[in-house]
């Protein structure tokens, strides 16, 4: 079994959440943040007041690295506000939906004849971006500016109580291989390689009966550690290729893909479907846990809702996995393109940081050779060219050093602060 | 709602749980003390640890801290009982107390300490009060030298012959039946408790392995016997639960592997060449000094470099 070094050993978590995906009935009014992707703000193209349809384009800009964000209801545009409430400051349309016919959506199986150029511009179109949580632009990725050879389809879910990617390998298996056919002609390579953590062996079994004679996919089985699914790392396992510091997996001749934005890829080449709906995990302290198809848009309390509500007082919602997941200060927040999961603790783990014992537990945990401590203490004292020296700026705040520290220091913190400053004084 | 930084779960480990488990380890080579050395070992022991916990609110009270009971200073005063001559006065495992509670530990800072403060503390009572830090008892009481010492200065083969055969010499160094300090004379209950602490992954292997590896080999090579070696002293007490102190070991893996190299390059050079028949406090003290030096120049490479 393919595997990497450090990392931590986590409890699985998501036995609550091992059951069919269940599409949530339309949401009464969506809020549709208008920046929902790495790069720069999108323009409204829509004005309060306007009617829009499912599908519609109601944002976009050709100013700089963009994704164009679409009406995931059809109804009227109610608000265009400015908040921060899903994380980043932008303006968010709100649109009331009102139930109304969907457009047909019709398959199209000659497209793959069209030319890259075509292809990447459907992908564009669809506002695809990547949907494990980093929200890239995939028609940017999908066009490196170096030749490539090896496409890594990324399942490996290592965070724990996260499912959707599994039960999307489970319930749309072929549409999968098609969407990484796509890409690999797309990326102009001719092989691919779907790693999955060993967890997940219906997965592994299903994708390997349907790749039975197919040459250029193959099925890499990877130990299930955390944090298996970080690019870096998987890269790692899978090809031994070691990608250089502050460079891309494009450096060593690989993209990598999450398999939810494989699947998406294809609903926008083979269907033209924009990007409106997303598979969210929703699980921790909620009657019934369970993995749903969401509008982009939806307010977090209507899957709480849906879930069955809280099932004791909730003190932490995070959005994410819980190792590296954002908290949120409220569940009026909408689902975006990046909400891979919703996470409810009514008994959050509070801190009370003691002093470094020098244990070396998180120098033995971090899986890029980083020395946190030393990072986190230089931080502490504003030396940040000490930080930077330590390499504070290859970490990707997975946490494992503040998972296995026991005198409960908040590393990841520190470094964070050190990686926002390092970056800022390199700015001047 | 409370918004917090990632991670939102913490693995269930505290240092406290980790000093616990330590200490749980040290009761070993301390039964075995007691047992061999019967009251006056106890006698030590309980003046170090608590005199250590009297010292200990006292500094705290005198930094204006909140006085509270310290884990981490009850591991060093039972480390450093372990490590005194059964018979010494009152007074010195008190004086040895607050060198290692107030010098070593405060005036440096918890978790700053540069040289692990029980051996600290010991090596200046063995320089500063020379006899009474070096008369050792048997078994049954009578004054009489450490293994280490008759060797040292009549030979390994005079010792044997004190022991009739090599076979019993080992047997008696496995058990503990020698004289030497309250914790080092047992090597089977020190293996014991050193196995349950890496077991429980309360220190890391790699430092007693390359430690007792590393003495193993120069011995071989300097043609001494490699069990005598590897029993005797306090070198298997100082393998375990001394040089894997966390303070005063490096940080890194390979670091670590470094640091027990050289303490066993340096003990059993002290060993042969010294003035004195031991080498292991002075070699880990002298390992200590280098570890900032060893961090600097030893760190794991991260991806890509």
């Amino acid at each position: 079994m393919l595997s990497f070094k450090k990392g931590v050993v986590l409890l699985d978590l998501k036995l609550a959440t091992l059951s069919q995906i269940v599409a949530m009935p339309l949401p009464s009014k969506v809020m549709i943040p208008l920046l929902q992707h790495t790069g720069i703000e999108c323009k409204p193209l829509v004005k309060i007041g306007d009617k829009v349809a499912l599908y519609q384009k109601i944002g976009d800009s050709s100013l700089g690295l963009c994704a164009p964000v679409h009406a995931s209801v059809s109804g009227t545009v109610v608000d265009l506000i400015r908040s921060d409430i899903s994380g980043t400051e932008c303006i968010s349309v709100v649109i009331e939906a009102k139930p109304d016919k969907a457009p047909e959506l019709v398959r199209d199986n000659s497209v793959l004849k069209r030319s890259t150029d075509e292809l990447l511009a459907i992908v564009r179109e669809a506002g695809i971006v990547g949907l494990s949580g980093s929200c890239f632009p995939t028609h940017i990725k999908l066009k490196p500016p170096k030749a490539v050879d090896s496409l890594i389809i990324n399942c490996a879910e290592c965070e724990p109580y996260l499912t959707c990617d599994h039960r999307l390998m489970l319930e749309y298996a072929p549409d999968i291989i098609s969407g990484i056919k796509a890409e690999m002609q797309i990326l102009g390579v001719d092989k691919a390689y779907i790693a999955i953590e060993s967890n997940k062996r219906d997965a592994i079994h299903l994708f390997k009966e349907l790749l039975h004679g197919e040459r250029n996919i193959t099925v890499k089985v990877l130990r299930t550690k955390y944090p298996q699914g970080a690019e870096k790392v998987i890269i790692k396992s899978v090809l031994g290729r070691d990608c250089p510091h502050s460079k891309l997996p494009f450096d060593v001749g690989v993209v990598v893909s999450n398999v939810a934005t494989v699947k998406a890829v294809f609903d926008a080449l083979f269907f033209r479907k924009p990007l409106i709906e997303r598979v969210v995990t929703v699980s921790g302290d909620v009657r019934h846990s369970q993995n749903m198809l969401v509008r982009i848009g939806t307010p977090i309390k209507e899957l709480i809702a849906f879930c069955g509500g809280y099932s004791s007082e909730p003190r932490k919602l995070i959005v994410g996995g819980p190792m590296m997941g954002a908290c949120l200060s409220t569940d009026e927040a909408p689902v975006t393109k990046g909400t891979n999961c919703v996470l409810v603790q009514s008994k959050p783990v509070l801190l009370e940081p003691s002093h470094c014992v020098r244990c070396g537990r998180c120098v033995d945990a971090c899986p890029y050779n980083l020395m946190p401590t030393i990072i986190a203490k230089a931080s502490e004292h504003r030396d940040f060219i000490l930080a930077n020296s330590y390499h504070a700026m290859e970490c990707m705040e997975c946490g494992c050093c503040a998972f296995v520290c026991p005198a409960k220091i908040p590393l990841v913190q520190h470094i964070r602060l050190a990686k926002h400053e390092i970056s800022a004084r390199m700015r001047k | 709602m409370i918004v917090s930084h990632s991670p939102h779960i913490l693995h269930k480990i505290t240092t406290n749980k980790l000093y616990l488990l330590f200490i749980i380890g040290l009761l070993f080579p301390t039964a075995a003390g007691i047992y061999f050395f019967g009251m006056s070992a106890l006698f030590v022991i309980l003046v170090c640890i608590v005199s250590a916990i009297l010292f200990d609110f006292i500094f705290q009270l005198i930094l204006k801290k909140k006085p509270h009971l310290s884990l981490s200073t009850i591991i060093t005063s039972l480390l450093l009982a372990l490590v005194l001559p059964p018979t010494v006065p009152w007074w010195i495992p008190v004086f040895g107390v607050i060198i290692a509670v107030g010098i070593v530990k405060y005036a440096f800072g918890p978790g700053n300490a540069i040289f692990n403060p029980a051996l600290a503390a010991r090596t200046f009572l063995a320089v500063s009060f020379p006899l009474l830090m070096s008369t050792y008892v048997a078994v049954d009481g009578t004054t009489s030298a450490t293994p280490l010492a008759v060797a040292k200065l009549n030979g390994f083969s005079s010792l044997v012959a004190q022991y009739s055969t090599t076979g019993n010499l080992y047997f008696d160094l496995f058990i503990g039946n020698r004289p030497g300090c309250i914790g080092e004379t047992s090597a089977m209950l020190i293996l014991i408790g050193g196995l349950f602490l890496i077991c429980f992954k309360v220190i890391d292997w790699r430092i007693p392995f390359f430690y007792l590896g590393s003495v193993a080999v120069l011995s071989f090579a300097f043609g001494h016997d490699v069990l005598f070696s590897l029993l005797s002293g306090g070198l298997l007490l100082g393998a375990f639960f001394m040089a894997t102190d966390y303070v005063t070991s490096p940080l890194s893996r390979k670091g670590k592997i470094f640091f027990a190299i050289g303490c066993g390059l340096l003990t059993v050079i002290l060993r042969i060449y010294s003035g004195y028949p031991e080498g292991v406090a002075f070699s880990i003290l002298l390992m200590n000094a280098a570890v900032p030096l060893i961090d600097r120049l030893v760190k794991p490479k991260p991806f890509g470099y």
